[in-house]
């Protein structure tokens, strides 16, 4: 008997459609895909298997029989059980109190050690339920997660983006449990946007594409093109990448050692790096090893770092303010895109006057007019779709903003760019653009530091990798000799020749 | 049933309306207010929206309470917007006046009238540094800004209080609490004959003027706004923080303290312990139902100055208690916080949910687990 079967499901939200009668039927033991680039309705689909959503249309067959859970509690005791992006638990409790917080009272906290005990040997999830969470690292963190999700004993699992935060080798170790979980009759619906994931992992492989489905495919037997033209419509433009000519170091960063700010921080030790003229450096790393702290020393954001740790053109700018170091050419472009690049509620007129001063006239007067064409020119050489300059910045879906700010930023013909999660949450075609925007400054000369998450697209983008893991940096690596699997390993800080603190030890083991 | 959905955009008509639904939620709740206390409700309305308009002397009266609104309100809204909590204009307000009152107590009968100038200005710079007082213990020690400025108004009263009762107090007083009568000179002149408004009511308009420039025409308004909005992007651009928190309480403590010496070299001609009315907390409501704008500020300060001087008439002629004000006040600024959520959301008419009850969600997976 199918699982659960999805039949034309709508759900309409103010200005959208999330979902357009969608359909879709999963089968007990079956790794089920979701695939789809963000706003294709994935989440809301999600959400609405989950009870957390209500459907405007449609019926949901649970077994074969209607059911419409009208809360994640009554979804939770149909059978199913889901493990967010972003985790739920608590920092200063242990992995087993956690569990039991969101357990019944009927199990005392020694049976709730052996029942996690029990299920994590038995899909291979190695985690020791008496360590605080604090000290976990993320995938350890997620462990718990699906622990947890698997103690209520569901027979749908459903995992929403479950290896954005994980290593390579993480990842695979993942995939293990997950095959294990399925092979014991266990349904499991996959949400990703990543092709090789998908193509790697599931049987069956439902493509959303702006709420509507576009495909059901056998992911096993697509390319990734093939896939890429369901989710996107199209396939995703080929970006030229011509060998670097790298000119003078513009920025260095030497034995740059900075204490953590606050407890949730991590510590820069020695941290060595160049970035010259005409190249792209990558830095790549698990999220929370200190790529936060070296962008926010480098930016100007923290001016702790030691003098002479950072060097523009030879000229110390460790303790320079952002907007200093701004006029000496060097420009950032930030993770978190709104309330940091922008402001929510400013127009994008009024945006472009956070970095971009020129538009001040004497005695500090705006002149609106000007700032209106900045961001007019800005809409239009990028390709930003907005209502127009005086659109506030909260109105624009994140790849269009992302395109504003890069585009804010590279227009200022800046001799240093730092970019940070350039496409992170963005759509296909949006990240092709702003990649292609990247590669098109190193060519004009400009020096740029990309830190990402994602490897694919450092592969694509970088010249030069480096690897940051507990606050330290790697030598650099050329990216022609760089592999995913070398890349993962020194994620978890483990490159020749590197000082391996006993920390760091602890986290390598739990990633292995 | 009816629902709240969210707007795609914020609604630029409601934004404006809102305001508009509130005073009139505030009208129809005032009316059943009177009907319960058992008088009449339209006379009772009257004393709150006729009666301060209704002639020329009565609009002078609305314009002596408006204006000391108006500008305390026009420092907070800059304040607020900075995201800086001064609670304390009041005590501003109260040393603002001392100060004035200081300068105007020198004067003789050989002053000229540019006595008046360094009364205000004495008013401005009293106010400006008690406001300092807040904005170095919040710089220095991190000390929460609303705490500090408020106990800083119980500071002032003592100060007051100290002050009339001890050494300011007119000798030929007969032993009343206050200080001498200021002389002639050092009075802010007025605008007309056989009416209260003074110098202060086109101060207070130029003023207006001054903060819709400041706020929405220069790069040092911008930036001190963004430290409010966002206070990481104000960091990501390279805004000081520490800046944009010593203006903010620096200007809205001389405006408080401006009202202050306007208030004393003014209307009261003297200082008592009475000085302090409330203006200083009222203005907060002020700067709220104005929108934290310098030109909304004005009707917000406008309306408020009705509902004093209505609840002096409804306590008068009605025998209302006084307490009467306080609760337009309130109301008004609960009725326009609840419209303003018509702004982001709607109301929607919904349909009830489907017939078909969901089957026990513990018999079904009993049977699936089969």
């Amino acid at each position: 008997m199918t699982r659960l079967q999805l039949i034309d499901i709508s759900k309409q939200y103010p200005g959208v459609r999330a979902n357009d009668r969608i359909s879709l039927s999963v089968e007990p033991g079956q790794i089920h895909a979701v695939l789809g680039e963000n706003g294709a309705g994935k989440s809301t689909l999600m959400k609405i298997i989950y009870g957390a959503v209500q459907p405007d249309e449609g019926r949901i067959l649970w077994n074969g029989r209607p059911v419409a859970p009208r809360n994640p509690q009554e979804a939770r005791a149909l059978g199913v059980s889901m493990v967010f992006q972003h985790f739920s638990l608590f920092d200063t409790l242990t992995a087993a109190e956690n569990v039991w917080l969101g357990l019944g009272r009927s199990l005392s906290l020694a049976q709730v050690v052996a029942r996690i005990r029990e299920v994590a040997g038995a899909y291979g999830l190695d985690i020791d339920p008496l360590r605080p969470v604090h000290t976990l690292s993320v995938g350890e963190r997620q462990r718990i997660e699906i622990v947890r999700a698997l103690l209520a004993d569901p027979q749908l699992l459903i995992l929403d983006e479950p290896t954005s935060v994980l290593t390579p080798q993480a990842v695979d170790k993942l995939f293990g449990t997950l095959r294990k979980l399925a092979a014991t009759g266990c349904s499991i619906l996959y949400i990703s946007h990543k092709l090789d994931e998908i193509r790697a992992l599931c049987h069956h492989c439902t493509v959303l594409r702006a709420g509507r489905v576009t495909g059901e495919v056998d992911p096993t037997r697509e390319t990734n093109a093939s896939l890429s033209r369901l989710m996107i419509g199209a396939e995703p433009p080929e970006l030229r990448h011509d060998a670097p000519q790298p000119g003078e170091v513009r920025l260095a960063v030497r034995d740059l050692s900075l204490p953590r700010a606050d407890q949730f921080g991590t510590s820069l030790s020695e941290v060595r790096l160049d970035v010259r003229a005409g190249e792209i450096v990558g830095v790549a790393g698990v999220s929370g090893n200190g790529q936060q702290e070296l962008l926010a020393a480098l930016s100007g954001e923290d001016p702790r770092a030691p003098r002479g740790s950072i060097l523009l053109f030879d000229r110390d700018i460790s303790r320079a303010s952002p907007r200093k170091r701004r006029r000496a050419g060097l420009h950032f472009v930030p993770e978190e895109r709104l309330g940091r690049g922008a402001v929510p509620t400013l127009s994008l007129a009024q945006n472009t006057l956070l970095t971009r001063t020129h538009t001040v006239g004497p005695l500090g007067w705006v002149r609106p007019g000007e700032l209106r064409a900045l961001a007019a020119r800005l809409i239009e050489r990028y390709g930003v779709k907005a209502a127009g300059p005086d659109a506030p910045a909260r109105s624009l879906s994140g790849g269009n903003l992302q395109k504003f700010l890069v585009g804010r930023e590279i227009d200022a013909d800046p001799k240093v760019l730092i970019v940070s999660q350039p496409t992170w949450g963005v759509d296909v075609g949006a990240s092709a653009q702003i990649r292609a925007a990247l590669l098109a400054l190193r060519d004009a000369g400009c020096a740029v530091l990309v830190v990402s998450e994602e490897l694919d697209e450092l592969f694509e983008l970088a010249d030069r990798l480096v690897v940051i893991a507990q606050g330290r940096l790697s030598p650099s690596m050329p990216v022609a000799q760089a592999t995913v699997e070398r890349v993962g390993e020194w994620m978890s800080g483990l490159w020749p020749n590197a000082a391996a603190p006993a920390e760091q030890r602890r986290t390598v083991d739990a990633h292995a | 049933m009816l629902t709240l959905e969210a707007r795609p955009a914020p609604s630029r008509a409601m934004s404006v309306a809102s305001p508009l639904i509130a005073l009139a939620v505030t009208v129809v709740v005032g009316a059943l207010l009177f009907s319960a206390l058992g008088k009449d409700p339209v006379r009772g309305l009257q004393m709150f929206f006729y009666e301060p308009i209704k002639s020329g002397y009565a609009l002078g009266e609305l314009a002596v309470k408006a204006v000391p609104l108006a500008l305390i309100a026009l420092g907070l809204s800059l304040c607020f917007r900075s995201n800086v909590w001064n609670i304390g204009a009041e005590g501003q307000f109260i040393v603002g006046a001392i100060a004035g009152a200081g300068v105007a107590m020198t004067a003789d009968a050989t002053t000229g009238r540019w006595i008046v100038a360094a009364v205000l200005l004495a008013g401005m710079l009293g106010g400006l540094a008690w406001a300092g007082i807040v904005a170095l213990l919040r710089d220095r020690f991190n000390a929460n800004e609303i705490l500090v400025s408020l106990m800083l108004v119980y500071v002032a009263d003592m100060l007051l209080s100290y002050l009339v009762y001890g050494p300011w107090k007119d000798p030929k007083g007969y032993n009343f609490p206050q200080t001498i009568t200021f002389l002639k000179a050092t009075q802010v002149p007025r605008l007309f004959d056989g009416s209260r408004v003074n110098l202060g009511l086109p101060i207070a308009l130029a003023l207006v003027g001054l903060f819709w420039v400041f706020m929405f025409r220069t790069f040092a308004g911008f930036q001190q706004q963004v430290g409010g909005l966002a206070p990481l992007a104000a960091r990501y651009a390279g805004f000081s923080s520490r800046r944009a928190l010593w203006t903010a309480l620096l200007v809205s403590g001389a405006t408080a303290g401006l009202a202050g010496a306007l208030e004393v070299a003014g209307p009261l001609g003297q200082l008592t312990p009475y000085v302090p009315v409330g203006y200083g907390f009222a203005a907060i409501i002020v700067a709220f139902v104005g929108r934290l704008h310098p030109v909304g500020v004005v009707f917000a300060a406008v309306l408020m100055s009705m509902f004093y001087i209505g609840g002096e008439l409804a306590q008068s002629r009605l025998g209302l208690p006084k307490s009467l004000t306080g609760v337009f006040q309130g109301l008004l600024l609960f009725a326009l916080l609840a419209c303003d959520t018509l702004i982001h959301y709607r109301v929607r008419r919904r349909k009830a949910p489907a017939a078909a009850a969901p089957t026990s969600a513990r018999a079904l997976r009993a049977q699936g687990g089969a």
